[in-house]
């Protein structure tokens, strides 16, 4: 049974909840089942993924239970085509989120889709193969494909069981999100054209040549940043957030946007360092830009959805720092805080749709005093804040520490600003917490039902994630440690480069004058 | 020596803290089944709520005694117990574990916050009764003790700032517990963001000492790396100010302190324990833990001298023209706490600590008196509605004129001795000695007078409330009982260091702070004539302004309170706290809002106003080339002949 286990453990990931989405298409059941079914095919999945979370073997920094299967050759090209999948540390972790949130999405499900039920699961299901494939493909053409079914579903989602304005929204996302993907499309083009092959871990092993990479890293990049999304491309993100159903914004949240920063850390990377190396300054200024400007908006915002959202720019704009630092220890708090934010933004958004599903508006202002008519939702919503804001004992100040800590030395300007990102997270976070459970109650908001049994099962799992996390990282960050010191030790060499060239030039830049800051020598020299 | 056993000092008050939750938890349960969301916690979880909170904090406080014993066993130069629980973050460089780590410095702090918390615990069982958040309430107490625990007891500077933002926390939870007055949510919330303001610089600091040569995070490698001279002297003097900033958050100074003050909207006990004896003493705490560092920190210990001195005296300012019994007590407290600072600041690290031991003892005794007295008036907190209270709540009266007495710094009390410690030693520091004394003495004479006024406008004179309506009741015992064994503490902590004759405490603490304080004083010249004399004038300036104080504030306590009631001049400045709040609002506060704001709108407007228009153009594009299409031959014939024409020239010029 383990054998076979792990022989077809990534092929189960992607064939579970396939199967399980058409099964729920076809067969003959009442909404009650059908929505059983999808769960027992998204447990089933979580099962699988929590046996390849445990076995995954952390003491090697390559893609593990990996399986291939050629597929077509890729005219024009030497290339072939292959159904590859593979997981290493970048994936794993990803792969175990997108397990555990499918779930809590189809029991919590029931609060807020109350139509076209099968549609929904199957969706839902289609969703999950698609995001599982993203994080495992070893083959540029089948990450594209899974790349694309991932965002199929999401339309659906959000264009059915959306909020009024939900066309407008859904439109909005798949456009812009397509606009990234054709890019991506023309560089992976070019990419296979130019070094034959489409298998991504020959790729990772190849130096490119310096143009290529540079040519593919802007396509690539810009399509995962629009994903991500960075400032300033965020802006499909409040309205995607706002119009979707709470399940759908969860798995946007908590899986989609982490499709871009894995996009950048595989690709951006491991893939183009060199590419990589010369944008990283770019992108760290966007990063930090992110994270202030992100808790600025969010602080500015008046429906709760809305601030959830925006705070998802800031906390994006941490991990976009972290990977462009290059330092092993900044690159694995922003792995980890990649699926920290699935954690806590998940838990936001499920307590979103709570609250919305009980007095069916999120304007800030129509709340008050729910601390002492929901004490259970307030609970909920002020550990889910703490995690949000960082605070020490919680998932969210593993990964911020790390990100902040490891990006220091060399970014010690960016670093300081962006911990200024943690002061501001404080004020628009509690700023809310304010407005929506204290002060006095109003009679409106007195007699709100009580959190029922699956609000429970959708938030408990993720309460105790958070505090697990923060508490006990050590198994979380040991599976991502040798990945993110490969990836670091990748880009070394030519990081060295840029240092060398930029050297003789200008000498007392005040890059050099920070880092003698740090170089008790250096200041002696 | 490894002790795992220490562990069993946070742990017990987490303990406390579950088993509290799941009381509270119960009690909500049982709230939502009668659907009365207000009735308050009954009576038997209130009764095992207290008794569980107030006996894991004792119980912690026993074994911390253990522990104390185990340590002093030990030789004097082998004074560490540690205890390593399980790894916590290893990542890239980084290797941090759960360990604890307890030399004679934190020893004396973890007693003080066990034992007074205790106390404090016991307190609350009676001044909380029947509050519908009771179990709740000891919840939070408990998670408190054991943040701070943490915060004081871990090894690494990591540890210490989990302790350090969950005391945060807890203080955040405990100012709003009263969370349906918006006021009080306000004041919480303003405390915990003030406090992150000053964790930045903890953060930054951290992360210069880290990468700038200290190569770890745990206190004693980086006081080690500093003896060294790992650290040059630009980095040493930032990351100093960093951490300083933090300090001046948590610990309320210039420019931070302005949370304090509000953080009275708690519940009183909660003043006392949060806000006065312990986690506001944190700042205190982490300068001298780190003194070998600071020692080799040039340029810091003179700002901290500085900011601590300026505090002492602008706090206490403030103090003299409150009306509001807590609030008296608040700046008074910052004010101490400045003094904290001076002494830390001329290199008194000995005296820093022994002035925060016996602020503890008698800064939780006036708290917890004040709240004696808030529970005997029913909630009143306006002194000049006070008023001859003297024989209506006897011990509460006596006990409080002893903590009175220390706070101003009358001889034999302990207070007296902390106090004329820290300002000898900066009388015969190296940063501006004289100066810094007189502001240190002047903030003295304040201090006794704000005291003195004090206790002329609560206990002396007549009552100037209705005594039919307001019927005054002495405290249950459990109140009183904490006021009397704090009492006793106020005048006994004198005996850690009393002039010429013995000084343990400074005996105990010199494996820890002796290095950095012959770094920072140089070589000890006893000044005998010198600290007579001083003792002399810091006697005589407390009894002298005690007694201004009380006598001016008895004889016409109605000729005060219209002064104040009308406010002018100075003392509406004093009374308004130099409107230092208003000024924040009008330079911070307001313009981040603002911009807050701008960028909401810009992000409307400009940067998806860029998309829409980006698609919008995309869609009348296509409208325009659509009428290309129009279906009438000559239309197809004028495009075709242009289009030609188009690549007939394109492929001339190609092949030229």
């Amino acid at each position: 049974m383990s054998a076979f286990l792990d022989n077809h453990l990534l092929t189960l990931l992607v064939a579970l909840p396939l199967v399980g989405s058409l099964f729920v298409l076809f067969v003959p059941a009442g909404e009650r089942w059908l929505r059983r079914w999808g769960l027992a095919f998204a447990l089933a999945t979580l099962a699988v993924a929590l046996h390849g979370y445990w076995w995954f073997d952390s003491t090697t920094s390559g893609f593990q239970y990996a399986v291939e299967h050629p597929w077509f050759a890729l005219p024009g090209t030497e290339a072939t085509v292959s159904l590859a999948l593979g997981m290493d540390g970048l994936s794993v972790l990803l792969v175990a989120l997108s397990g555990i949130l499918m779930p809590l999405v189809l029991v919590a499900a029931p609060g807020g889709i109350k139509t076209r039920i099968r549609e929904f699961v199957f969706w839902a299901l289609m969703m999950e193969a698609g995001m599982m494939g993203v994080f495992l493909a070893q083959d540029l053409v089948l990450f594209y494909i899974f790349w694309e079914v991932s965002l199929i579903p999401l339309y659906f989602l959000i264009g059915i069981w959306g909020g009024e304005n939900r066309i407008y929204a859904t439109v909005k996302f798949v456009l812009y999100t397509l606009v990234g993907s054709l890019l991506m499309l023309v560089g992976l083009i070019r990419v296979a054209l130019e070094s034959g092959t489409t298998n991504i871990p020959e790729l990772l092993s190849r130096d490119l040549s310096v143009e290529l990479q540079g040519f593919a890293f802007v396509c690539f990049a810009l399509s995962f940043l629009i994903k991500v999304p960075v400032v300033p491309f965020h802006t499909w993100l409040p309205d995607a957030h706002v119009q979707a159903p709470t399940g759908g914004s969860v798995i946007l949240a908590g899986v989609m946007l982490k499709m871009g920063t894995y996009g950048l850390m595989r690709f951006g990377l491991q893939m183009f360092p060199a590419a990589a190396v010369d944008w990283a300054p770019v992108l760290i200024v966007i990063g930090v830009v992110g994270i202030l400007y992100g808790s600025l908006l969010a602080w500015a915002q008046r429906d709760l959805k809305k601030l959830v959202a925006y705070s998802s720019v800031a906390h994006l704009g941490f991990v976009v720092l972290g990977i462009f630092a290059f330092e092993p220890t900044a690159l694995q708090g922003a792995v980890l805080q990649g699926v920290n934010h699935g954690i806590s933004t998940g838990a936001l958004f499920f307590l979103v749709g709570v609250i919305y599903d009980r007095r069916h508006t999120r304007q800030l202002k129509d709340f008050g005093g729910l601390a002492t008519s929901f004490p259970s939702f307030a609970f909920f919503l002020v550990l889910a804040t703490l995690a949000s804001v960082g605070l020490p004992g919680t998932n969210g100040f593993v990964g911020e520490f790390l990100i902040l800590f490891g990006s220091f030395p060399g970014h010690e300007w960016a670093v300081a600003f962006a911990a200024l990102g943690v002061v501001l997270g404080a004020v628009y976070m509690l700023g809310m917490c304010r407005e929506v459970l204290f002060g006095r109650v109003r009679k409106v908001n007195r007699d709100l039902k009580p959190m029922q049994i699956r609000e429970w099962v959708a938030l408990t799992p993720l309460a105790a994630l958070m505090l697990w996390i923060g508490l006990y990282p050590g198994p979380v960050l040991d599976r991502t440690r040798l990945v993110c010191e490969a990836m670091s030790a990748r880009v070394q060499p030519y990081l060295e480069q840029t240092e060398e060239a930029s050297l003789p030039e200008d000498s007392e830049s005040s890059a050099d004058t920070k880092s003698n800051l740090l170089n008790p020598q250096g200041m002696e020299r | 020596m490894e002790t795992p056993w220490l562990w069993l000092i946070p742990l017990l008050p987490f303990l406390g803290t579950l088993l509290n939750a799941l009381l509270h938890a119960g009690v909500l349960r049982r709230r939502q089944q009668e659907r009365d969301l207000m009735a308050p916690a009954v009576a038997v979880p209130e009764r095992l709520a207290g008794w569980i909170g107030t006996g894991a904090v004792a119980l912690s406080f026993l074994v911390a005694v253990a522990a104390f014993l185990r340590l002093k066993a030990l030789p004097v130069d082998e004074r560490v117990l540690t205890a390593t629980l399980a790894p916590w973050i290893q990542a890239g460089s980084l290797d941090l574990s759960w360990t604890l780590s307890i030399d004679p410095l934190n020893a004396a702090m973890m007693l003080v916050v066990t034992g007074v918390g205790a106390l404090i615990h016991l307190y609350s069982i009676g001044y909380m009764h029947g509050d519908k958040g009771f179990c709740k309430y000891f919840s939070y107490l408990n998670l408190f003790v054991g943040m701070m625990l943490m915060l004081i007891l871990s090894e690494s500077l990591l540890g210490l700032f989990l302790g350090w933002e969950g005391v945060g926390l807890c203080s955040y939870l405990l100012i709003g517990f009263w969370y349906e007055d918006g006021e009080k949510a306000d004041a919480a919330r303003k405390a915990f963001i003030v406090n992150r303001i000053g964790d930045f610089g903890f953060l930054i600091g951290m992360f210069l000492l880290y990468w700038g040569g200290g190569g770890s995070l745990n206190m004693s490698d980086i006081n080690a790396a500093a003896s060294q001279g790992a650290f040059s002297e630009g980095l040493a003097t930032l990351a100093g100010l960093c951490l300083f900033l933090g300090c001046c958050g948590k610990s309320a100074q210039i420019p931070l302190y302005v949370w304090l003050p509000d953080a009275m909207a708690g519940p009183t006990p909660v003043s006392a324990l949060i806000h006065a004896a312990t986690m506001v003493t944190s700042g205190i705490y982490l300068v001298a833990r780190l003194g070998d560092f600071f020692a080799f920190a040039p340029g810091v210990l003179p700002v901290i001298a500085c900011v601590g001195a300026a505090t002492a005296l602008f706090a206490a300012t403030i103090g003299i023209a409150q009306r509001d019994i807590k609030k008296v007590l608040a700046y008074s407290t910052v004010s101490q706490l400045g003094y904290m600072f001076l002494g830390l600041g001329v290199g008194a690290f000995t005296g820093a600590v022994f002035h925060l031991i016996t602020h503890a003892f008698f800064k939780a005794l006036l708290f917890l008196g004040a709240g004696s007295v808030i529970h005997a008036m029913h909630h009143q907190q306006d002194m000049f509605k006070m008023g001859g209270l003297r024989d209506r709540i006897p011990i509460t009266y006596k006990t409080m004129l002893i903590g009175a007495f220390a706070l101003a710094g009358v001889p034999l009390f302990s207070g007296f001795f902390s106090k004329d410690l820290i300002l000898f030693e900066t009388a015969t520091g190296h940063t501006s000695p004289w100066l810094l004394w007189l502001v240190g003495a002047g903030g003295a004479a304040l201090t006794a007078t704000y005291t003195g006024r004090l206790l002329a406008l609560t206990f002396y004179g007549e009552a100037r409330f209705d005594p039919q309506k307001t019927k005054v009741h002495e405290s249950p015992r459990t109140m009183t009982l904490p006021l009397m064994v704090l009492a006793v503490l106020s005048i006994a902590g004198g005996l850690l260091g009393i002039p010429f004759i013995m000084h343990p405490l400074a005996d105990w603490l010199d494996p820890v702070v002796g290095q950095a304080t012959l770094e920072v004083r140089g070589e000890h010249h006893p000044a005998h004539g010198l600290e007579i004399a001083l003792l002399l004038v810091g006697s005589a300036i407390a009894i002298g302004f005690l007694s201004f104080g009380l006598r001016h504030y008895r004889r016409s306590p109605e000729e005060q309170r219209s002064r104040a009631d009308q406010a002018t001049g100075l003392l509406r400045w004093l009374a308004n706290a130099w409107f230092v709040d208003a000024l924040y609002a009008l330079l911070v506060t307001t313009p981040l809002k603002i911009l807050a704001i701008l960028s909401a709108t810009v992000d409307v407007f400009f940067v998806d106003g860029t998309v829409n228009w980006v698609a919008r153009r995309s869609r009348a594009t296509g409208n325009d080339v659509r009428r290309m299409q129009s279906g009438g031959a000559n239309d197809y014939a004028l495009w075709f002949s242009l289009g030609a024409v188009v690549i007939v020239v394109g492929l001339l010029a190609g092949t030229r």
